[in-house]
């Protein structure tokens, strides 16, 4: 269980703003700075933090979506920056993407049959066109859809349909690793939990390792077994899950927790909120010293001055924090 | 559990595609009745041009030397040209042209357009740049002034006219298509078929061509108006269609110049038939327009 399938080292990605023909970007937003992490085989890691604190930029990267601006994402040892295109568009098979929005994910203009054939015929897994229409039906069944189902356009599907479509459609190239970008946070409460089991009774059974972006903190607790947690481009706690959730040590994690609501009148009318001042900074011009200093509800004169390193507090426990 | 299934089955069983688009024509008559009035004359066209064998009185390259500049009557309704040659036939004969040369010319130059302005936006960055700096040049000459080039370059004849005036339609349709590409590039399908590893040229064509066909019916339909008249343009200069083929342009020029006064049937009928099926098509490509452009749609 301890072996790494991926291994995310020092990722930047700063996207250029303004500049025209001539002139320079006029400035950059650092939508991720210097974020390492590790994925084992078999787990899931939570990444989880606010809009804008590039978590999404981040599953972007390791996708080789966006072009990392500088970094290492290392999958089972192989740096997939410095793949060439070709040796990269064969690996791309291993490591797939469920997308938060069902609606505009799949191709309008596909049936759900071609859908999930295409990538078998692509990576020719199944070259055969028979084979590849019953292993369209053992998609669609290992998700919960219905044979008749392959014949459909995706405008004639429900949202959770889709959903198990994006799904089925990433197990197709029998995949190591799915970044799932926010799949469940675009559905009804109600088809969230089925989503979520299914990607739990699936992650069991074939043995996958989810990379689960959220900004969901109960759903997070719910299917990982490590959590990290993002803000403004860098990573300000990564624990076990029960360690997170029981014992937080950045500020920013317990911000965020005490946010959660607990389904307890009593027990949440008489805790303490923790609630924090002013806004996300815009990352075009992030705060000097630690990110999170000018909300910080513990902030000393040190916080804005020095960078707080990713250290380890307890054991498999580290936070960017200074003073825990 | 056998009602089940059976419901299932029935739930399963999408409705019928002709049904649908039944409807949708019989929507756009009704919200559109310009536009229906549009698609009737292009039907007529059609159909008058497919069966021009069959509904001519004459053919249409017959001469009667007998009956030389004659006025409408019985025998030609539509009267005769300095030839004898019967001018309703070769107006019905024309409609034949002016199709082959206006769906050649605007598909080719539709197709090429929008395969153009997709793949620049799938690649964006330099290649984008580029591509759409050399659209910008050739866009910033009149469709007529490009084509007359293109016919200098290529000689006349029907093959050389629908290549002249689909190369100038190319740009005009590129840079329209790329817009709404853009937004396609973005869709999450698009970044999934990047994520599934699949080649640059299946995406462009599976995934984004497929996507931008509204843009390109409109561009289509455009363009099949401006191809007609660039066509009755060109023969009308001698640098299109060339004698004794029957086209609209080429019955306006040469002996109805000379006897406009006394032989005014030989121009006014051509004429007629260019400007009907010009208007014919423009409003059917506005209605078109408007029908598939959601931000004009008012349900």
């Amino acid at each position: 269980m301890s072996d790494v399938l991926l291994e995310v080292r020092n990722l930047v990605k700063h996207f250029p703003v303004g500049g025209g023909m001539f002139g320079g970007p006029v400035a950059t937003v650092r939508a991720v700075d210097d974020v390492s992490f590790t994925v084992r085989r078999g787990e899931t890691v939570g990444l989880v933090g606010e809009s804008g604190c590039g978590k999404t930029t981040t599953g972007r990267c390791i996708l080789q979506l966006e072009r990392p601006t500088s970094g290492q994402i290392l999958f089972e040892g192989t740096d997939l920056i410095t793949l060439p295109a070709e040796e990269l568009r064969v690996l791309r098979r291993r490591i797939q993407v469920i997308f938060q929005d069902p609606f505009s994910s799949l191709n309008p203009r596909m049936t759900i049959g071609q859908i999930l054939a295409e990538p078998l015929k692509v990576h020719r897994i199944i070259p055969e066109k028979t084979a590849r229409a019953e292993k369209v039906q053992e998609l669609l069944a290992q998700v919960g859809l219905l044979s008749q189902h392959a014949d459909r356009y995706p405008h004639q599907l429900s949202g959770g349909q889709r959903q198990r479509v994006g799904i089925a459609r990433a197990l197709a190239t029998e995949p190591s690793l799915i970044i799932c970008d926010e799949p469940v946070s675009a559905l009804d409460v109600s088809i969230q939990a089925q989503i979520i089991n299914l990607l739990e009774e699936l992650q069991s059974r074939l043995g996958l390792t989810y990379l689960f972006i959220a900004h969901d903190l109960s759903v997070v607790r719910h299917i990982s077994d490590r959590v990290v947690v993002m803000y403004l481009g860098k990573i300000a706690e990564v624990a076990d899950r029960t360690a997170l959730y029981e014992s937080p040590v950045h500020p920013y994690t317990r911000a965020l927790l005490s946010a959660v609501p607990i389904p307890d009148p009593k027990l949440e009318a008489s805790r303490e909120h923790t609630v924090l001042r002013g806004e996300v900074p815009s990352p075009l011009n992030p705060p000097s010293g630690c990110v999170f200093h000018p909300r910080c509800p513990i902030a000393e004169p040190r916080c804005s001055a020095e960078i707080p390193l990713l250290r380890e507090i307890h054991p498999e426990h580290r936070g960017a924090c200074h003073l825990a | 559990m056998a009602v089940t299934k059976e419901t299932l089955d029935r739930l399963a069983t999408p409705k019928p595609e002709r049904a649908r688009w039944l409807q949708a024509t019989l929507d756009f008559t009704r919200q559109r009745p310009l536009g229906a009035i549009g698609a009737a004359i292009i039907l007529v066209m059609a159909v008058v041009g497919l069966s021009a064998e069959w509904l001519a009185p004459y053919d249409a390259l017959q001469t009667d030397y007998g009956a030389m500049l004659a006025a409408p009557s019985g025998a030609h309704w539509l009267g005769t040209d300095a030839y004898g040659r019967d001018v309703f036939s070769r107006v019905i004969f024309g409609s034949r042209t002016a199709l082959i040369v206006g769906l050649g010319a605007s598909i080719i130059g539709a197709t090429l357009g929008a395969l153009i302005g997709v793949a620049s936006a799938f690649f964006g960055g330099r290649i984008d740049l580029v591509v759409q700096r050399i659209m910008d040049v050739l866009i910033s000459f009149p469709l007529i002034i490009l084509a007359l080039a293109v016919v200098a370059i290529l000689g006349t004849g029907v093959q050389n006219v629908i290549l002249a005036i689909a190369i100038p339609m190319i740009p005009r349709c590129a840079r329209v298509v790329r817009s709404s590409a853009l937004a396609v590039r973005e869709m999450p399908y698009v970044d999934a078929a990047r994520a599934a590893g699949f080649t640059d040229a299946r995406i462009v064509l599976r995934h984004m061509l497929p996507n931008v066909t509204a843009p390109y019916l409109i561009m289509l339909t455009a363009f099949l108006g401006q191809a007609i008249l660039l066509e009755a343009s060109l023969s009308f200069l001698g640098l299109g269609v060339q004698e004794p083929v029957a086209a609209w342009g080429l019955m306006l020029r040469g002996a109805a110049v000379e006897f406009a006064e006394t032989a005014p049937w030989m121009a006014i009928f051509p004429g007629l038939a260019i400007s009907l099926a010009v208007f014919g098509f423009n409003l059917f490509g506005d209605s078109l327009r408007d029908a598939l452009d959601p931000r004009l749609r008012t349900q």
